[in-house]
């Protein structure tokens, strides 16, 4: 039920969560710039004490992804409460780029009528929520991963309305909840003020397993994330179909834009989903996927999975 | 200074009316609001008769309506605003914007206060929900410091209320999914969070171990307290440790920082526990009242009154001491 007059889903990249050093983080954008990406988001995202270290990076990949033809946003941090990074949040909508609103704290500085893009972040989970948000001047909008098909078929439907681009979480290890405290210190034994950037030592985050070994959640910071990396290889016909405009790939390590590549092959139908999954599951951090949130009983949950009591130990 | 206290059932708000509670914070029988338990919360003539019974012993009764609207279901949200105004509720406390935006439009004149569950942890924010939705408290979240919270309440002009006591949130409130990760039920989107619903209980040789979703979240040895398995405050693995990785099965008492919130500038002190009997409730909010009572009598806070009713009988002052971070 396609209507021939849109444009097909097409990918975005969210901002990196983890804290890679300068180079990896340079070489990252760079392979971005010949990936099948219409546009990227950059900038600090979970923790305001790893900017320094990589934020030179930032203007050389922003002027790569510009002259390579990608839109390019910047994001505000997730959780805002610091002095300086009140100060940094509000210097955002001084940059000639759109601001991705990550925490509602950039809305106050960014001056009416100046369009902006709201991140996964930002509770938006109902049509009054997504309505306010198209007037104050939201042109895109990448929902909480947590919703499932139904909410996003009504959001992306009034979107398309109103002239905001609907975007779904489409890859990425889920950023689940974030927090005061930050978890790789703790784990560490390090406070958060003298943390010795212990998270820089985990490209995708520090796993967490249950005491039964099973595969669970991942600490990244301050941030937690799933241990399984969410992928909607089997639900691209279920968005397309619900009138999402686009994917939203989150950054790991490994050859990102090859996982770029396959999901804009999977989108034109060049591969099908079962060949991209059998990819990715070589690629992505702990090879363990999931899409429950969409379509599932709960978020862990994979499609392709074996029926729930046998995928759930301890049952 | 205002105690603000929690029902769960009309018999918990006489309770806490009775005790001393200044203010007490309800909420509808559905998925409306953050504490949506199988037998718990009110409907409307319950929540009539519970504002008149609080009304005429000239204390308040707060209505939360603090979940987010399912897309394709707002109507049911917008009719607890409604009925929240219609039943004369002292203020609605609100997390969603389109919530806000509806209370703002439809009832100017409802007070409108901001639940935890919006997650405001500064001033700039605070003050954009205040002038855009004309929000006059905000209850904060559970990630400051005291001294965080004594510069945001020289930067705002509305009032700040902050948890004293009860179960605690490690994450930022509103913006945590880990629970409909394990089990497709959230705080946001259903108002409960590691619901018994998908609580297990198996007895093993290593212990009893308490399982949600089929996720093991800790083991006791037989004789131990098993707290119950919220997911934040499970016992896990990473790499070569094993523990409690966000936090410890504690719950928060701040009774000894009451003059310190109070020198910060804070409004009212909240405690947590719609879920929890009418007896704990008042012997909480008796504890508080009389906390409150000793620092306006500039008289030290009483000591370890409340110790045994903390959860896992261990109790933190959380994000307000810095070292918690």
């Amino acid at each position: 039920m396609t209507d021939l007059d849109l444009p097909d889903l097409d990918l975005t990249v969210g901002p990196n969560p983890f804290f890679w050093d300068a180079a990896t983080v340079r070489g990252f954008y760079q392979s971005l710039a010949s990936a099948p990406v219409a546009r990227v988001v950059i900038g600090e995202l979970v923790c305001s004490k790893r900017l320094p270290f990589w934020q030179d990076e930032i203007a050389g990949a922003v002027e790569t992804l510009l002259a390579a033809g990608k839109s390019v946003a910047v994001t505000s941090l997730a959780l805002v409460t610091l002095k300086r990074e009140r100060k940094a949040t509000a210097a955002l909508s001084d940059i000639s780029l759109p601001v991705e609103v990550n925490d509602l704290t950039a809305l106050q500085s960014l001056p009416a009528g100046q369009p902006f893009w709201v991140g996964p972040l930002i509770n938006v989970y109902n049509e009054g929520t997504l309505r306010w948000l198209a007037k104050r001047g939201a042109t895109r909008i990448c929902l909480p991963p947590e919703l499932p098909l139904d909410s996003i078929t009504v959001l992306a439907r009034l979107g398309r309305d109103l002239g905001v681009a609907v975007e779904v979480w489409g890859h990425g290890r889920l950023p689940l909840a974030i927090s005061g405290r930050c978890y790789h210190a703790r784990l560490h034994d390090h406070a958060k003020d003298s943390c010795q950037f212990v998270c820089g030592l985990d490209p995708d985050g520090r796993d967490v397993e249950t005491l039964d070994g099973q595969k669970f959640l991942a600490v990244n910071g301050v941030q937690t994330l799933s241990q399984s990396t969410a992928s909607m290889a089997y639900q691209i016909e279920a968005l397309r179909d619900a009138g999402v405009a686009s994917l939203r790939l989150s950054p790991q390590s490994g050859d990102f834009a090859a996982i770029c590549k396959g999901y804009a092959d999977r989108i034109a139908g060049r591969i099908t989903a079962m060949e991209l999954v059998s990819y990715l599951v070589g690629q992505v951090p702990g090879g363990q996927l999931s899409d429950g949130f969409v379509k599932g009983p709960f978020g862990a949950h994979w499609s392709a999975a074996p029926p729930a009591k046998a995928l759930r130990p301890g049952l | 200074m205002e105690l603000v206290c929690p029902a769960g059932t009309p018999a918990a708000l006489r309770a806490a009316v009775e005790a001393g509670a200044h203010t007490i914070y309800c909420g509808f029988a559905d998925e409306t609001n953050a504490r949506n338990f199988p037998g718990l919360n009110f409907d409307r003539a319950e929540m009539a008769e519970g504002i008149a019974f609080a009304h005429a012993r000239r204390a308040k009764v707060l209505i939360a309506i603090n979940t987010f609207p399912h897309a394709g279901a707002e109507p049911l949200w917008h009719r607890a605003i409604d009925d929240a105004a219609k039943v004369g509720a002292d203020a609605v406390i609100l997390a969603d914007i389109g919530l806000l935006a509806y209370a703002a439009d439809r009832h100017p004149d409802l007070r409108r206060h901001l639940s935890v569950q919006a997650a405001a942890a500064n001033a700039d924010v605070i003050n954009f929900y205040a002038e855009t939705f004309g929000v006059r408290r905000v209850v904060l979240p559970r990630v400051l410091t005291v001294d965080e919270i004594a510069a945001i309440n020289r930067e705002i002009d509305v009032e700040t209320e902050v948890f004293v006591f009860g179960g605690l949130c490690v994450m930022a409130e509103g913006r945590c999914s880990l629970s409909s990760y394990a089990t497709g039920k959230s705080p946001n989107m259903n108002g409960v969070c590691s619901p018994a619903s998908h609580v297990d209980y198996a007895e093993e040789p290593g212990g009893l171990t308490a399982r949600l979703g089929g996720y093991t979240i800790h083991r006791t040895a037989k004789g131990e307290p098993a707290p119950y398995p919220t997911l934040c405050k499970g016992c896990f693995v990473s790499g070569d440790q094993t523990g409690h990785v966000f936090e410890d099965p504690a719950s928060l008492n701040a009774t000894q920082l009451i003059p310190a919130l109070a020198r910060a500038g804070v409004t009212a002190l909240k405690i947590e526990g719609r879920q929890r009997s009418r007896a704990y409730v008042a012997e909480v909010v008796r504890s508080f009242r009389a906390a409150v009572e000793a620092f306006d009598a500039g008289r030290a806070m009483p000591e370890g009154a409340l110790a045994k009713l903390s959860e896992g009988q261990a109790a933190t002052t959380g994000a307000y001491a810095k070292t918690w971070r």
